[in-house]
């Protein structure tokens, strides 16, 4: 089956060209090309994964390599192509599973079989399958370099997803729209992509090769260990230190950390599948898993600081998301800060040295933030569904005796069907929706035995043991985490629907709601595979590291707090619910720091205000310098100077002299004809006279010569 | 009897050639210019005939020669003096300078 892995990016690869090139106008087909490049690379891996789990011997030691190419550096080449080892196929349980399910579940959101289908459907079929071919690409490659590539093409399917709807436009001016949070996406994550380049590009020069087990051999990392580097305002280094944290960099970028993050909560203007696929379970975990492959370039250096640098920014991430997200009121934005906060939980566990539990962590929080996603699409769907309908047969449900002026006036304003002010009670109207939610709610918040607290206990155990700081802000981070998803529920599931549209929503198509239960069971389950008693995880990935220590005090601690924050939930919207239009409770008790935290604690502003502003003014620095002053000027100087200089030449070479010289010996002939003919009067004596004359001075010169 | 000298002859002779040309260039009668033609051809004889006296040449080349120069002369007068008579009788002139058809 090894030898099958080169297929697994293939499939969907195949399914994006043949979707744009030949299937375009055949929604169906697109659908079922698009399900079939998935499943086949499912299928694929899954069988890839039983082999390693069940079939191979040392797979870490030893790891499967296929050689696909070669790229010619002179008298070597650099080989390029694919690999199995644990970890790789640890990522292949994962991501082509959900992937699948998430494709499943896009026919249904994209509206194949109604007439609310979305015009551009086959082209995000064709989009999500590139952005699979991208993530499945890289969690086998063998080498950075192809790494980055499909990095770079997840990047690109990043900006094409989010700004899918890129003509929706909306009337606050302050609210970002498709085309721009794409923009900004791609822009953000360039940063990090630039950073890791360099990174690349130094490791490439210190050890002449970018494959890992290459990079990662003990020679190697010998080397970059005790190389060391001088830079200017940060002392001298070793050189694997100050790669790992350019690598680090992308990871920043890619993985939405603290300082640039800002891209991933605007992300969530393109569709809900986009955001489950890639925000939540694929893409933003590829920074993780970059830094998990790379691990062992992190731990070359003792003590050095490029963990503890990556355990700061988890940490201070994690802590700084779970914050703001208690203060938002777009349920796809709760989801989005909880997908940065709960990255930063597996930076943390990685900067400490829990290699495994990030892994761990990585796994459960795919499958259910994939599916809190799907499910919030779901909610949306389904209340915008109730607000068509009420649009649209809205005097024949007047049964509160209101106008329809109102109505009308509803409809005129941009109605949110995001909005978590405008959903309530929606448990009744969409049971497999709720039941689904609240798996992956229990799951986020770490209740036993679902599959978030194995995971989270983990490397809250190895906080405790490593570093109590970490510890304390991730410990809170958990409380506020299961706050949040508290606040959540009981906004969106309980209490009374708080509009008409949430009144009249209903349960979304089977080929919505079957994916959601799927993923359910796995938030369910998939924490087995990691309990302190048989973790089968460890013995599989991480048998180069020590294992944890189970730690029934950090258990406790964390349950109690879990369950503490959705009993708080509960209290302050659960019990009296929100009415239509009450203002959020948690305003009135925090004041001004809710302020601060429903605006993100004004990040986007300061990069506005600095870096974007400086960005725009060098841009018009360069224009001034290429258009007005400088460049343009010179060459069309130049220009003009040719010009000149010819018309020049034309009138003092050309027209008098050489035109002259033609011209002039024209007109000698013509000068010399005119008088010549003179000559010839006719009259004989004349002629004889000239005939004389010449006779005469012949004779002259006869005689005196 | 050789006591003139031949130059003398020769000068005469040349005299006599530069006179008749000096006709021929600026006389305006058609017959005046033959009567100067006459004189070089005249001029011409005497040359021939004291070169041949003074023995410049042996035998009778030049006697011989001024015969034929002689006859040349008649039948050239003749020929001549009917071309005057044609051009007269188609151009109503002798003058030399009016007969310039052959011109630009």
């Amino acid at each position: 089956m090894f030898n099958l892995i080169w297929l697994i990016p293939v499939f969907p690869l195949l399914a994006f060209a043949l979707i744009i090139l030949v299937t375009r106008d055949d929604k169906r087909l697109s659908t079922y090309l698009a399900w079939g490049g998935i499943g086949l690379s499912w299928v694929i891996s899954w069988g890839v994964v039983v082999q390693a789990a069940f079939a191979s011997e040392h797979l870490g030691e030893h790891p499967y390599q296929l050689p696909l190419f070669t790229i010619p550096t002179g008298s070597s080449g650099l080989t390029m192509g694919f690999m199995v080892d644990p970890l790789t196929a640890a990522m292949l349980f994962m991501v082509p599973f959900v992937c699948l399910m998430i494709f499943i579940y896009s026919k249904g959101y994209m509206g194949l079989d109604t007439p609310q289908v979305d015009p551009r459907y086959s082209r995000f079929f064709a989009y999500i399958s590139l952005f699979a071919c991208g993530m499945l690409g890289l969690v086998l490659s063998d080498n950075l370099l192809t790494l980055f590539i499909f990095w770079e093409v997840m990047g690109l399917c990043s900006y094409l997803l989010i700004g899918f709807w890129f003509e929706k436009k909306y009337a606050d001016p302050n609210r970002i729209t498709p085309k721009q949070a794409g923009l900004k996406a791609f822009l953000t994550t360039r940063v990090g992509d630039v950073i890791m380049l360099l990174g690349l590009l130094y490791l490439y020069v210190q050890t002449g090769s970018l494959t890992f087990p290459e990079i990662f051999s003990e020679h190697s990392l010998e080397g970059l260990a005790h190389a060391t580097v001088t830079l200017p305002l940060l002392g001298t280094m070793p050189v694997a230190t100050a790669i790992a944290l350019l690598i680090f960099g992308g990871a920043v970028g890619k993985s939405a950390q603290f300082p640039l993050h800002v891209w991933l909560p605007d992300a969530m203007e393109g569709p809900t599948p986009v955001s489950a696929l890639i925000h939540a379970a694929t893409m933003v975990s590829a920074g993780v898993y970059l830094v998990a492959r790379c691990f062992p370039l992190f731990s070359a250096v003792e003590h050095g600081p490029q963990l503890v640098v990556v355990a700061i920014i988890g940490t201070f991430t994690a802590f700084m998301a779970s914050t703001i997200a208690i203060a938002q009121d777009d349920i796809k934005r709760v989801l989005a800060y909880s997908t940065i906060s709960q990255l930063g939980y597996m930076f943390a566990a990685l900067g400490i040295g829990g290699y495994v539990a990030a892994v761990f962590h990585l796994l459960t929080h795919a499958f259910f933030k994939a599916l809190l996603f799907l499910g919030s699409g779901s909610v949306i769907h389904g209340v915008e569904h109730g607000h068509h309908a009420v649009a649209h047969h809205g005097h024949g449900h007047d049964a509160h005796g209101t106008h329809h002026d109102d109505h009308a006036e509803e409809m005129q304003a941009e109605f949110d069907a995001n909005d978590m002010k405008n959903m309530g009670g929606l448990r009744h109207k969409m049971p497999r929706t709720f039941v689904a939610f609240m798996a992956g709610t229990l799951a986020l918040a770490g209740i036993i035995p679902f599959a978030g607290f194995w995971s989270k206990d983990e490397i809250l155990a190895h906080a405790w043991e490593e570093a109590t700081l970490v510890w304390v802000f991730l410990t809170l981070g958990a409380f506020l985490t299961a706050f949040y998803m508290g606040r959540q529920i009981f906004l969106v599931f309980f209490g009374r629907a708080r509009t008409e549209a949430a009144e009249h929503a209903h349960e979304s198509p089977g080929s919505m709601t079957w994916p959601l239960l799927i993923l359910a069971f796995f938030a369910v389950v998939l924490g087995f595979i990691g309990t302190p008693w048989a973790h089968v995880l460890h013995k599989f990935i991480g048998h180069a590291y020590p294992e944890g220590h189970f730690q029934p005090i950090v258990a406790a601690i964390s349950l109690s707090l879990a369950a503490l924050g959705l009993l708080l939930g509960y209290f302050v919207y659960g019990r009296r619910p929100l009415a239509q239009g009450q203002p959020d409770p948690l305003e009135a008790t925090l004041g001004p720091v809710w302020t601060v935290l429903r605006n993100k604690y004004y990040v986007d502003e300061l990069y506005q205000a600095t870096i974007i502003r400086f960005a725009v003014w060098l841009s018009q620095v360069f224009y001034k310098f290429d258009d007005l002053w400088f460049v343009d000027p010179i060459v069309d100087g130049v220009g003009k100077l040719g010009r000149e200089l010819s018309l020049f030449l034309r009138r003092a070479i050309d027209d008098p002299i050489v035109d002259g010289a033609v011209n002039g010996v024209g007109q000698l002939a013509d000068w010399g004809g005119r008088y010549l003919r003179l000559i010839q009067t006719g009259r004989m004596q004349e002629y004889l006279l000239f005939g004389m004359t010449v006779l005469l001075m012949l004779l002259g010169l006869y005689l005196y010569l | 009897m050789i006591s003139i000298p031949l130059s003398w002859y020769l000068v005469v002779a040349a005299g006599l050639f530069c006179i008749g040309l000096y006709g021929v260039l600026s006389r305006r009668n058609a017959i005046n210019v033959l009567m100067s033609i006459e004189l070089m051809l005249n001029a011409v004889n005497i040359n021939l005939v004291a070169f041949w006296r003074y023995g410049m040449l042996a035998g009778l080349s030049g006697m011989v020669f001024a015969i034929f120069v002689i006859t040349l002369a008649a039948a050239e007068a003749a020929i001549g003096l009917a071309l005057i008579i044609a051009i007269y009788r188609s151009r109503d002139t002798v003058i030399v300078e009016e007969v310039d058809m052959l011109k630009w």
